[in-house]
């Protein structure tokens, strides 16, 4: 028998204290869709798990002066009911509601998503572009740092050993603001991202971009924030001189692997093709979006 | 290394069970509760054989862990009929013959009853997403669908032809 231990404190000091007293490797669990298949393949022999469900205010979301603050360990399906967040942040909802089927969506969370550091998770593209931070508590006391910190490469974060993400706060949103997140998979349903792409704009009244982000999964050892493709949006119409300039931008940020699921040039080819495409349905729905709510 | 304790409700019924830690959620059904409804198939959240109902949401059970369930609701197969009155569900499952091997069925038959609990009125192509995490290797899925939508229709009042 292993001696693998078991502890679901009810506070952060509890959690963090655990954490940082643990003898071997100690796992965080929030929905363990992850956790749970890597230590059944043996990839991951852990000698404790902290289950953080029953810290309060790690599940759940909640408004706090314009923003939405969702508890880590919320489960996709809880998010994906929530009329607020699709609303203002439908790139965001529709990236995590891509993550696996209906069963995992009863348990996956950001925070898993975000911590697995998989290059191809589809939620974390849409946090990079929404501007997401993650608040991380741990022996030192709390952090707040903008989620694209987290990951560090394949599998691996910049948390230390006693760390864990207690939230993730989105911030204010104005009117004509919007984002949207598409993946390319082979098929429709159940699949690994080939490229994806989140993109989150701000728009004037005529419809000129005035802020941008833009972010690329799947190509590169992390997911990654793309500068050069935000600029190419900041400060025009949705035209095509704009497309082209973004898929350049996307396209020359793209540094991709050869694998099963494509190639280095594929992968290139297709990063800018989304990027044209989420940008476009971004732009509609900021159009639509006023006053807190999408029209 | 002591094991866990855990004190859950399993089909309405206050259920206490020993668990390693890392023993799942359908290890102790099955191994430790004697429930063998529930059915492992990939053990990975692919294949949805063994979802369950927990706390008002479908899970697979092979991604919980059993400790996961102290203080839980949980329905498993074994809880969807009413003494021996089938649920609309299986029924119609049984009607469409929507079963050929049958080792999907239990998790197809709770998945499809969670998502009539949250939709009553679903259309085809919702059906067909909510359910695409539980694999079928016999029947095609199309009876499977047909069942749903009957089953659904009729816990709605509604009698199709």
């Amino acid at each position: 028998m292993s001696g693998l231990s078991y502890a679901a404190p009810t506070s952060v000091d509890e959690a963090v204290k655990l954490l940082a007293g643990a003898s071997g490797l100690a796992k965080v669990l929030s929905g363990g869709t992850d956790l749970l298949v890597q230590m059944r393949s043996g990839r991951v022999k852990p000698d404790l798990i902290v289950d953080t469900k029953k810290i309060p205010g790690l599940i759940g979301i909640r408004e706090e002066n314009g923003s939405y603050v969702i508890g880590a360990a919320t489960p996709g399906a809880m998010v994906e009911a929530h009329a607020g967040m699709k609303a203002a942040w439908p790139g965001v909802v529709e990236a995590l509601d891509l993550i696996g089927s209906t069963q995992i969506q009863g348990r996956c969370t950001l925070a898993g998503n975000l911590c697995n550091a998989s290059p191809a998770a589809d939620s974390v593209p849409a946090l990079f572009a929404a501007g997401a931070t993650a608040v991380i508590v741990g022996g030192k006391g709390r952090r707040e740092v903008p989620v694209e910190q987290v990951p560090v490469g394949p599998g691996r974060t910049s948390l230390g050993k006693d760390e864990f993400i207690l939230e993730f706060r989105l911030p204010p949103r104005p009117a004509r603001s919007s984002d949207a997140y598409l993946r390319f998979i082979p098929r429709t349903e159940m699949d690994i991202a080939v490229v994806g792409c989140g993109i989150s704009v701000t728009l004037d009244d005529k419809g000129v971009c005035t802020t941008a982000r833009v972010a690329l999964g799947a190509v590169a050892p992390t997911v990654v924030l793309v500068p050069d493709a935000a600029q190419a949006l900041v400060g025009h119409k949705l035209d095509a001189d704009t497309l082209a300039k973004l898929d350049a931008a996307a396209q020359a940020a793209a540094k991709p692997i050869n694998d099963k699921r494509g190639t280095i040039e594929y992968r290139v080819k297709v990063a800018g093709v989304l990027a044209r495409r989420v940008a476009a349905i971004a732009f509609d729905r900021a159009q639509g979006f006023v006053n807190g709510k999408a029209h | 290394m002591a094991k866990n304790y855990v004190t859950t409700t399993i089909n309405g019924e206050q259920t206490e069970f020993l668990c390693e830690t890392q023993q799942t959620l359908l290890d102790v059904l099955r191994d430790v509760i004697g429930l063998t409804g529930s059915k492992e198939g990939c053990a990975s959240g692919d294949c949805g054989a063994c979802s369950v109902i927990m706390n008002g949401r479908l899970v697979c059970s092979c991604l919980v862990l059993g400790v996961e369930a102290e203080g839980a609701t949980i329905t498993t197969i074994e809880g969807i009929a009413q003494g021996d009155k089938l649920h609309p569900v299986q029924q119609k499952f049984l009607e469409h013959a929507a079963l050929q091997c049958g080792f999907c069925t239990p998790g197809l038959i709770v998945a499809s009853k969670a998502l009539l609990d949250e939709n009553p009125n679903p259309t085809e192509t919702e059906a067909r997403y909510w359910l695409a995490g539980n694999l079928c290797r016999c029947t095609g899925y199309d009876k499977i669908i047909r069942a749903v939508m009957d089953a659904a229709a009729e816990l709605r009042g509604e009698s199709v032809g």
